[in-house]
């Protein structure tokens, strides 16, 4: 799997594409496969403070639940509402699936997140391949 | 099915294939005007509802079915056949002591005096009631080694939210009502659950090499903030903790209490009790230990046992023996945590239990629950060949194992479950205790015979070699089933959780063979 | 003992498989201390007759040929005989819970009428499995509530069953609830205009009984218009099932908490019952408990699933809507097939019975005494007010084998001498011309004093 240059990753296996102060989240393809079928994205509302590290929603799979960390601190300013009708958009494509669009309040955070080279990396040690 | 010549199917002893009965929804057979009941002569003057009632009278009418009562002994006789139950063969599921249910347990839950009686009945005319209440309290509380015991939680999960009201209530009498629960991570879901619900933050235990309480990294844990330890033993891999002394010592010298989730009490009745190895308060499940009828996901019931200081915080109304000699009901408790429900419990589960005690006695349960024993670490001697062992710990009425062996063919626990029904048995529990990963976890109590445990072992062994020489035989499984696996994604995306009739305008067809 | 089918020669063979010397090899983990090495005391094993003798011998010490007028949240109706020819049989009674599905679609089935029904009677949207009965199911309600508006106040009728309020309070004891309760006025009824004054924004929920502990019907759609101008829910807790049979459905309600022992269970001495939760579509994801769905299987065919499981503790744990997991799941299983028995037409008759039983024990009774909040619908229960304290007077009709109306002393002293009466579609009228002439006897020979 290609992950994209231009994202930035988390350890939680989330994804964040920066355009100006705007940062857009979503999961990435490890962690919708370790999922399997996604039935439901619990998802904040527009205006929600997020923080850097803490817990902003939750992709609920038929037997499983996967807390969602925010990448970032800052406020939400967009929710992807085509999750609720077609949840099952993110096994399809996680990467072009995002999930909220986030005003950034530090953008100095993100030189602490993953390159995709080393995403795939970590993800080659959590699985011992 | 098979994609090579030398491809091996097993062949089931338990089980040949055999007709049921198809049949829908009550509503998708009801007509108007079909009959199922008919009431007593109305010996008052008749009423005019609407004039009565007003605004209040109901104008619609709920679409329940119009069926005969022939087609509805036989629609739920028909759905019957499709289940697996206790009466038919073993359930392997760890945890949940799929014993017999007894058959004198019905009957007398259905004598007139004990099934008519209004809990608000005089107590001059309860005290048979009370009786069994009282009997069945006593027996518990030696049977757990405790000094007090209510039996108003309708269920094990209802036990432990009463046991931790009760442990908060207890730290609250000393000023201070702590913040942390610690469970460690084999533990049952209800427990974290529970925890949260009376205020508590969960602290996660994992467990050492050996599947049991990691104790130099509970030391370092308990402190003065922690409440208590919520303990499964054995734990739900099987395994007494022998270290259960030092696990109590290390909690009680903080001030931390122990309770005990007492799912596993069937490997330790008339064995030891866990009032004398260093627990404070536990529940029981009356629908587990001591037969009561699962009914396809309950009633249960979850008396809570405790030590005499927990005693004032236990809830009230209570049976108690008054100075008359008579037995009343009292609600003398003033550290009580109060009611956790309306009336008195699930008296007619106390009924069944304490039925299942008396014919039992002493030397019945203790013989239980070395057959319950012995059954486990049977299937264990004939199985561990095949089926890999996580932890080499003896077990005792359960034994867990993993799917290791089977995983590098591509096959699961999961699968080999479903697998094990086309063999006639209901799946053991997969994937619990979490800290298994591919978990086989098998209880197959007492009310096993040699022959049922053989049948269980020859299935397990012939899907052992299935997974060897066909594996797609076992991951496509069940095979046998009326209904294969079922769409559980779209069940959840598109919840569809009532039946809707047809639409108004829908075309009648005029056929009896209509496609459901 | 008969029910181990074991021989100790069957024992002994396996143990030696085991390599096991004897059993005490299998339990050396137990430290020796804890080792029992005497008998339980519990009672001797017994035969089954012994047995049966026991228990024939408890039921004769309750009340036996007694005729009774106790309601009050459990309810005798006419239990038809089908319930426990199919409840007993084994593949119900003996079957566990409907995890794996392709062995249990009938138990799922079931449950899925059930869920169906429950749906109809009370005009909501979805319900679920069942809950443990209707005082916890009404707590769990409450905090459904409170997880869906974030708002932490909770009013409580007072004319809700007093043992349910106990109950809410228990459970509200760690969730930081602000708990009030809302006062009924000279109809019986919660008073409209102080609930108005106590709806704040801050409300989660508005709980009330109906019929209400008094026997009588509140005004639902006011008191729903009152909780939603606030942006509070409205959790309406139903005691008596029956009632749907002739009562409007509380569709404005958010919640319903029903306790359905009155469809087909037994009294039983207060247990086991039927709670169950229903609600609007839109709370799905908050609702605790199972819930069954419709799906389809590899082969296109219908057939029936436990669903949206991610709210239950076996995968939430500590995040989950409840810690619930046995239901009351055998007990649903009767209410479905009383339902179903009686149907459309015979819900409605049943209750039409019960509704003309009380107008006439009514009218009798409170020729003798002052019926309460007389002027306000109700359904079979009614409040009796009587010169004679009612100690004396139920023990005066119990030595003629009668149990009278339920003594409202303890939770309502304002009302004075008040008794809580109940008759059903069981109650002949020849029992309720005997009740009424007691009464009378009594207020006579107070009046004579």
């Amino acid at each position: 799997m290609a992950y994209p240059e231009n994202y930035k990753y988390t350890r939680e296996h989330e994804w964040i594409e920066v355009a100006g102060n705007v940062g857009t989240v979503g999961i990435t393809d490890y962690a919708q496969t370790s999922l399997g079928d996604i039935v439901f994205v619990d998802a904040p509302k527009v205006g929600t403070k997020v923080q850097k590290g803490s817990v902003f929603g939750s992709v609920e799979s038929v037997k499983a639940v996967s807390d969602l960390y925010s990448p970032v601190t800052g406020t939400v300013t967009g929710v992807n509402e085509e999750l609720h009708a077609s949840p099952e958009k993110i096994n399809t494509d996680a990467h072009s699936s995002w999930i909220i669009k986030v005003e950034l309040s530090n953008p100095s955070e993100l030189d602490a997140l993953l390159s995709a080279i080393d995403y795939e990396k970590f993800i080659a040690e959590e699985t011992g391949k | 099915m098979t994609s090579t010549t030398n491809a091996f199917v097993g062949t089931p002893g338990k089980v040949t294939a055999h007709l049921t009965q198809n049949e829908p929804l009550s509503f998708e057979k009801s007509s108007p005007g079909k009959k199922g009941y008919k009431l007593a002569r109305l010996d008052v003057p008749e009423i005019d509802a609407a004039a009565l009632l007003g605004a209040s009278a109901r104008k619609d009418e709920p679409a329940l079915p119009e069926l005969s009562e022939i087609e509805i002994i036989r629609h739920f006789t028909r759905l019957s056949t499709w289940n697996y139950a206790i009466d038919l063969g073993m359930y392997p599921l760890g945890s949940c002591t799929m014993k017999y249910n007894p058959r004198v347990n019905e009957f007398v839950s259905r004598l007139e005096g004990i099934a008519e009686a209004h809990p608000y009945q005089p107590e001059p005319l309860s005290r048979g009631a009370m009786v069994i209440i009282k009997l069945l309290k006593d027996c518990l509380m030696e049977i757990t080694g405790m000094d007090a015991i209510t039996l108003q939680p309708a269920a094990g999960a209802h036990g432990e939210f009463t046991g931790m009201l009760m442990t908060r209530a207890y730290h609250q009498s000393k000023g201070n009502p702590r913040k942390t629960v610690i469970i460690p991570d084999s533990a049952h879901g209800t427990n974290p659950a529970t925890a949260a619900s009376c205020g508590y933050q969960v602290i996660n235990l994992k467990s050492n090499a050996q599947g049991g309480v990691d104790v130099a990294a509970l030391v370092q844990i308990v402190n003065e903030d922690t409440a208590a330890m919520m303990l499964t033993n054995p734990s739900t891999i099987g395994v007494f903790e022998n270290e259960i002394h030092k696990i109590a010592d290390v909690l009680h010298d903080k001030g931390a209490l122990l309770y005990m989730d007492g799912a596993n009490m069937n490997a330790l009745v008339g064995k030891t009790r866990p009032g004398d190895f260093g627990v404070d308060v536990m529940h029981l499940n009356l629908h587990k230990t001591f037969s009561t009828p699962h009914g396809g996901g309950g009633p249960g019931s979850g008396p809570v046992a405790c030590k005499k200081f927990l005693e004032p915080f236990l809830p009230t109304p209570f049976v108690m023996l008054g100075e008359d000699g008579l037995l009343h009901w009292s609600s003398d408790r003033p550290q009580t945590v109060g009611r956790v429900r309306m009336f008195y419990g699930n008296f007619g589960m106390f009924v069944r239990a304490l039925a299942y005690i008396l014919a039992n006695g002493p030397d019945g349960l203790r013989q239980t629950t070395e057959d319950a024993v012995l059954n486990a670490n049977y299937i264990r001697k004939k199985l561990e060949d095949v089926y890999e062992l996580p932890y080499t710990t003896p077990s005792m009425h359960e034994v867990v194992f993993s799917d290791k062996r089977q995983v590098k063919n591509g096959v699961k626990t999961g699968d080999i479950a479903k697998r094990l029904i086309d063999y006639g048995f209901h799946p053991y529990t997969t994937s619990f205790p979490l800290i298994v990963p591919g978990a086989l976890m098998i209880e197959p109590t007492e009310s096993e015979s040699r022959e049922e445990l053989d049948l269980f072992v020859d299935a397990m062994r012939q899907i052992a070699r299935e997974v060897e020489q066909n594996p797609q035989v076992v991951i496509t499984a069940p095979h046998a089933t009326r209904i294969s696996r079922l769409d559980e994604t779209g069940a959840a995306r598109k919840p569809v959780l009532r039946w809707k009739g047809p639409p108004e305008d829908a075309v009648e067809v005029d056929t009896a063979a209509k496609e459901w | 003992m008969r029910y181990l089918p074991k021989s100790d020669a069957e024992r002994a063979a396996m143990l030696q498989e085991i390599g096991a010397s004897s059993i005490d090899d299998l339990f050396t983990a137990i430290p020796e201390e804890y080792r029992l090495t005497r008998d339980l005391k519990v009672p001797r094993q017994m035969g089954e007759s012994e047995i049966i003798d026991y228990f024939k011998s408890a039921a004769e010490k309750n009340a036996k040929a007694y005729v009774s007028f106790l309601g009050a949240g459990a309810y005798r109706h006419y239990r038809p005989v089908i319930i426990d020819s199919l409840v007993q049989r084994g593949e119900f009674l003996t079957s566990y819970t409907p995890y794996q599905a392709e062995i249990t679609q009938g138990t799922l089935q079931a449950i899925f009428e059930f869920q169906t029904m429950i749906c109809e009677l009370t005009g909501m949207d979805i319900a679920n499995a069942s809950m443990y009965d209707g005082s916890t199911g009404a707590a769990e309600a409450v905090m459904m509530a409170v997880r869906i508006t974030g708002r932490d106040g909770v009013l409580v009728a007072r004319t809700v069953h007093p043992e349910y309020r106990e109950v809410m309070h228990t459970y509200a004891q760690h969730q930081g609830h602000d708990a009030r309760e809302a006062a009924y006025g000279q109809d019986g009824r919660v008073d409209l205009a102080a609930l108005e004054q106590s709806v704040t924004d801050e409300t989660a929920c508005v709980l009330v009984q109906s019929p209400n502990f008094f026997g009588v019907i509140e005004d639902i759609p006011a008191i729903a218009e009152i909780a939603h101008k606030k942006g509070a829910l409205l959790i309406v807790s139903i005691a008596e099932a029956v009632s749907l049979g002739i009562v409007r459905a509380p569709v404005e309600a958010d919640i319903v908490s029903m306790e359905a022992q009155s469809f087909g269970v037994a009294l039983s001495y207060g247990g086991p019952y039927c709670g169950v939760l229903a609600a609007k579509e839109k709370y799905l994801r908050q609702m605790p408990g199972r819930l069954v769905g419709e799906t389809k299987d590899t082969e296109g065919r219908r057939g029936f699933v436990l669903t949206l499981s991610t709210r239950e503790q076996h995968i939430r744990r500590e995040k989950a809507t409840s810690n619930i997991c046995t239901n009351q799941a055998l007990v649903a299983l009767m209410t479905t097939i009383f339902l179903t028995v009686y149907g459309k037409e015979g819900i409605r008759e049943l209750a039409m019975q019960n509704l003309a039983k009380a107008k006439y024990a009514a009218d009798k009774l409170g020729a003798h005494g002052k019926l309460l909040f007389a002027q306000t619908p109700r359904f079979h229960e009614f409040v009796l007010q009587t010169d004679e304290p009612p100690k004396r007077l139920n023990a005066r009709l119990m030595e003629n084998k009668i149990i009278g109306g339920l003594d409202l002393q303890k939770w309502y002293p304002e009302l004075g001498n008040a008794t809580l009466w109940c008759t059903t579609e069981l109650t002949t009228k020849e029992q309720i011309d005997a009740a009424a002439g007691m009464v009378a006897e009594i207020s006579v020979a107070s009046a004579a004093r």
